[in-house]
């Protein structure tokens, strides 16, 4: 009979089956990924282009949102005001993927979050597309128009923060690019505009504000006096020791200041003079009185060595470790491997201004649902008391008089009480030095702290007080408007 | 052999109430599908909906019917299954209709005719072939008596693409004909008469083909003289790689030839010559004909053809990546972006719209009907009947492996129909001719041995015991 043989040709058979099987799991378990970002694969892009993305919204004014387009892409990923918002939105693109807000809350605009979990199985079972939910930002308009357009011209940027609760207020870059460019329909001009972007030496692309490192120079003073107060062994009117030169211990070379004169008659200076003139040679002095355990235990407090998720995740600002004096010395004016975003010293500023206790940072304010319901609330979050309040009020008055009669007088305002610190920083390379400044405003009851950092600006007089010092005037002048 | 030992009767039941309650389940997972793909694409429940439906529903019950009338005892399986199968297929036809208007729409291009209706016309006419095969052949072995005009009509069939006027090329390959406003595919209707033939034909010649008259290497191989049909078979084949650039059902008439030898001769030799010979004809074709060759760089490496001859192949794996495991959802896809997506490449689209998981269902489907058959085979009492069924499950088999794999690049791709699922008429119904067959076959095979005990029976076994 040919029953064998049928059943042979019905195991053969079951072969091919199981052959199709594997194969057909292999394509689309195993390569899947790999064939949905291959560049041309065009169903992603339409899939993308075919469901509405939740718009990113400063206030009630949307900064990213997807339009109708009426063609077969049927929505387009708009930013109005693209280079201004892009270190805070980024961009999503088909071929490069999303940056910024757009990375991180893709779940929430996308619609795909759990927190839509009612709305998902409506949706599932019309078969429809979820719809995306909005992310509102903490970011004040003003505020951030005001950073963008003083740093026009220049390399480098603005981070301001409500001292009181950690929202970041703005965040602000330069140069910057147009996001716009990068979600286009047509993958050419993408392709060529980012070529072209990473090409820049400026890096556009970066995101300078939370990323950017650079020696924070003497804003890091704040931190070396607050350390100084900590410690219990002085006041702003003790008195240091600030010569013209300051011979680093156990080495040969000489620390000058910036004007290689005496700080104060005889080479002393007290602490609040010392910070108003920013003195190089007290705070090195003073930094190695105090050890490098108690800066660092004091930059710690304020942010220092702690990776920050806001949710796009910031740069971690560091102290470094296991330092000998010369090296502490060098630290405690903010230079040697100190390095520090601008959002970082936007927190030490924030955190004197709020009786000396640092909060967490966050750039997303509420999540709402595609029906506009708010479904997340960010809560402030205290991250350390690095000062006591007193210690705080003490560094507060400090950093007025610095304004009101030292280095940073470009911070003035008529009616307001500013409290700041200018900083210079020499890199290692061959860089131009750069220009800092950080500053809370009104000094009493900071309602910003601002941190500004110019990188380059191709002035030939660098200094935190002529390039950063009238940057930060108007963003705190923006806020308080 | 057990069915000359006396048996007691049995009451086998027919199962007619199982085939009923899975055609009905058929139907409402098609009723669901279709509702889904209004909701999800946005054109709501669509129009004509219940008048479609109940068309759909009214062939399932006649067949339902007919089967009951006619093959009482016929595997309860088969019919719900090739209907679930067909209705998939007209789901995902509409599916793809939607699509297809849509971006018409969007580009403000004429609205294109919608195939649904085509291809519901296409089933009604299918179903009438059905009905007609299991009125007609009351019992299969009749048929054996038209083996040779069978196996002339065939190739009759397959050369008639090459004719002058009425044969038309498409897309390269010759394989069809039109006569008046109507055209179909020969090649469908030819591989039910083949496979008749080969039943026939070999039923009768297994003998003198299965005498071993040379020993090599521990196989017994037959007389030169038999390889007579397999050589003709293999140059009719080629022929038809030739003359009418049909890939496909070149492969899968000379696979069905090589398997149903096998089984007729039950000498293993046959499948190893049969393979040296495929493994001959395979290179002679890649080194003589450009489009075998292109076909196979193309499997080897689509990427680097993804804008040219690559498309369709790349198009349909990003399909089948889209769907992952779970499926973008029916109606969420964009089964369009595959050429031919409702023909050769419809199982492109089921598997980005309904995922691994949609995949996994869909071969099983394939699967079972083919084990049905398979079962059938083995079952029946008559070796023509065994043939026939086993060469008609073995058709669908070559058929599903040859055009999925090549779809899936597991093997380089030609162009065949998805039984049941692709649009198109002549594949339509020539694949319910063959489970019209099936049902017939295995009626025989599942009825009580009582009702046997017939004249034409008792012949058969008077000469099996020969």
């Amino acid at each position: 009979m040919m029953s064998r043989q049928i059943r042979l040709i019905g195991g053969v058979l079951a072969l091919l089956l199981v052959a199709l099987l594997v194969n057909i799991t292999v394509i689309q378990v195993v390569l899947a990924r790999d064939y949905r970002e291959r560049p041309g694969n065009q169903r992603i892009l339409l899939a993308e282009y075919d469901r509405e993305r939740g718009p990113i919204l400063v206030g009630a004014n949307p900064v990213a949102k997807s339009v109708e387009t009426g063609n077969t892409l049927r929505y387009l990923r708009t930013y109005d005001d693209g280079p201004l918002y892009a270190p805070i939105t980024g961009f999503y693109s088909l071929i490069y993927g999303a940056t910024g807000l757009e990375r991180t809350e893709n779940r929430v605009l996308t619609g795909k979050s759990d927190l839509f979990f009612v709305d998902r199985m409506s949706q599932l079972f019309a078969g429809r597309q979820p719809v995306g939910g909005a992310v509102t930002t903490t970011i004040d308009a003003a505020a951030q128009v005001a950073a963008f357009k003083g740093l026009k011209g220049k390399v480098g940027a603005v981070v301001a923060i409500e001292p009181a609760t950690g929202r970041i207020l703005a965040s602000a870059q330069s140069p910057s690019f147009d996001p716009n460019l990068l979600t286009s329909q047509v993958p050419e001009t993408i392709r060529a505009y980012y070529e072209e972007l990473k090409a820049d030496p400026a890096k556009p692309l970066l995101n300078r504000p939370i990323v950017a490192l650079n020696p924070p120079g003497s804003t890091f003073k704040l931190v070396t006096a607050a350390a100084a107060l900590a410690s219990g062994l002085y006041t702003p009117d003790s008195i240091l020791s600030g010569p013209a030169s300051y011979r680093l211990p156990l080495s040969t070379s000489e620390l000058q200041n910036w004007n290689r004169k005496e700080c104060g008659p005889d080479g002393k200076v007290t602490l609040e003079q010392a910070l108003a003139i920013s003195c190089n040679t007290a705070f090195a002095w003073l930094g190695v009185q105090l050890g490098d355990e108690a800066l660092r235990r004091q930059a710690q407090l304020m942010g220092f060595d702690t990776s920050f998720q806001i949710p796009l995740k910031a740069a971690t600002s560091r102290f470094p470790a296991e330092l000998d004096a010369p090296q502490t010395a060098l630290s405690a004016i903010g230079q040697f491997d100190v390095r520090a975003t601008a959002l970082q010293m936007a927190m030490v500023g924030a955190a004197i201004g709020n009786n000396g206790v640092t909060m967490v940072p966050y750039l997303v304010q509420e999540v709402r649902g595609p029906d506009l319901a708010i479904l997340q609330t960010t809560e402030p979050t205290k991250f350390e008391a690095a000062m006591t309040p007193l210690n705080a009020a003490q560094l507060t008055e400090m950093m007025v008089n610095v304004v009101a009669n030292g280095t940073g007088s470009n911070a003035q305002i008529t009616g307001v009480q500013v409290a700041g610190k200018t900083g210079t920083a020499e890199t290692d390379n061959e860089r131009p030095a750069v220009a800092w400044f950080v500053a809370f405003a009104p000094a009493q009851a900071p309602q910003v702290a601002v941190a500004v950092v110019i990188e380059e600006s191709g002035a030939t007089e660098i200094s935190g007080n002529g390039l950063a010092a009238p940057i930060a005037r108007e963003v705190i002048k923006a806020v308080l408007r | 052999m057990s069915e000359s030992e006396p048996q007691s009767i049995r009451r086998q039941p027919s199962r007619r109430g199982t085939e009923l309650l899975l055609l009905i389940c058929a139907w409402a997972l098609g009723v669901l599908g279709t509702l889904q793909i209004g909701w999800s694409t946005g054109e709501g429940t669509p129009s004509r909906l219940w008048v479609t439906v109940g068309v759909v529903g009214a062939l399932a019950l006649v067949m339902h019917l007919v089967v009951h009338w006619k093959a009482k005892y016929a595997d309860p399986i088969l019919l719900p299954v090739a209907t679930l199968l067909t209705i998939l297929g007209l789901v995902m036809i509409y599916r793809i209709d939607v699509a297809a208007a849509q971006r018409a729409e969007r580009n403000s291009a004429p609205q294109p005719t919608p195939d649904v209706y085509a291809q519901l016309t296409w089933f009604a006419i299918a179903v009438v072939l059905f009905v007609a095969v299991l009125i007609l052949v009351k019992d299969h072995r009749r048929l054996q008596r038209y083996t040779y005009s069978f196996g002339l009509l065939g190739l009759i069939l397959l050369i008639l693409p090459l004719a002058p006027i009425i044969g038309t090329t498409v897309n390269g390959a010759t394989l069809w004909v039109r006569v008046g406003g109507l055209s179909f595919q020969p090649a469908e209707a030819a591989k039910i008469l083949l496979t008749l033939f080969f039943a026939g034909y070999l039923v009768v010649k297994r003998d003198s083909l299965a005498l071993v008259r040379t020993k090599f290497l521990g196989l017994g191989f037959p007389q030169l003289r038999d390889l007579g049909p397999l050589v003709i078979a293999w140059v009719v084949s080629l022929g038809m790689l030739v003359f009418e650039r049909d890939l496909g059902t070149s492969l899968l008439f000379f696979g069905l030839f090589i398997t149903m030898l096998y089984i007729a001769t039950q000498r293993r030799s046959w499948l190893i010559i049969g393979s040296l010979f495929f493994a001959v004809g395979a290179y002679l074709a890649y080194q003589l004909f450009e489009h075998v060759r292109n076909r196979v760089t193309v499997w080897l490496d689509p990427w680097a053809y993804a804008d040219t001859t690559g498309y369709q192949i790349v198009q349909s794996l990003y399909g089948f990546a889209n769907g992952g495991i779970m499926g973008a959802g029916l109606g969420q896809g964009f089964p369009t972006f595959v050429p031919f997506a409702n023909t050769d490449f419809i199982v492109a689209a089921i598997g980005e719209e309904l995922g691994l998981t949609g995949m996994f269902a869909l071969l099983l489907l394939y699967a079972v009907l083919i084990e049905r058959g398979l079962r059938t085979a083995v079952s029946v009492r008559d070796s023509f009947g065994q043939l026939l069924a086993a060469g008609l499950a073995i058709t669908l088999a070559l058929q599903v492996f040859v055009i999925i794999g090549g779809v899936t690049r597991l093997i380089p791709l030609t162009g065949l129909t998805t039984p049941f699922l692709s649009y198109g008429g002549s594949s339509l119904v020539a694949n319910w001719v063959i489970i019209a067959l099936l049902i017939r076959i295995s009626d025989r095979a599942r009825r009580p041995e009582v009702q046997q005990f017939d004249a034409d029976d008792a012949l058969t076994q008077v000469v099996r015991r020969v």
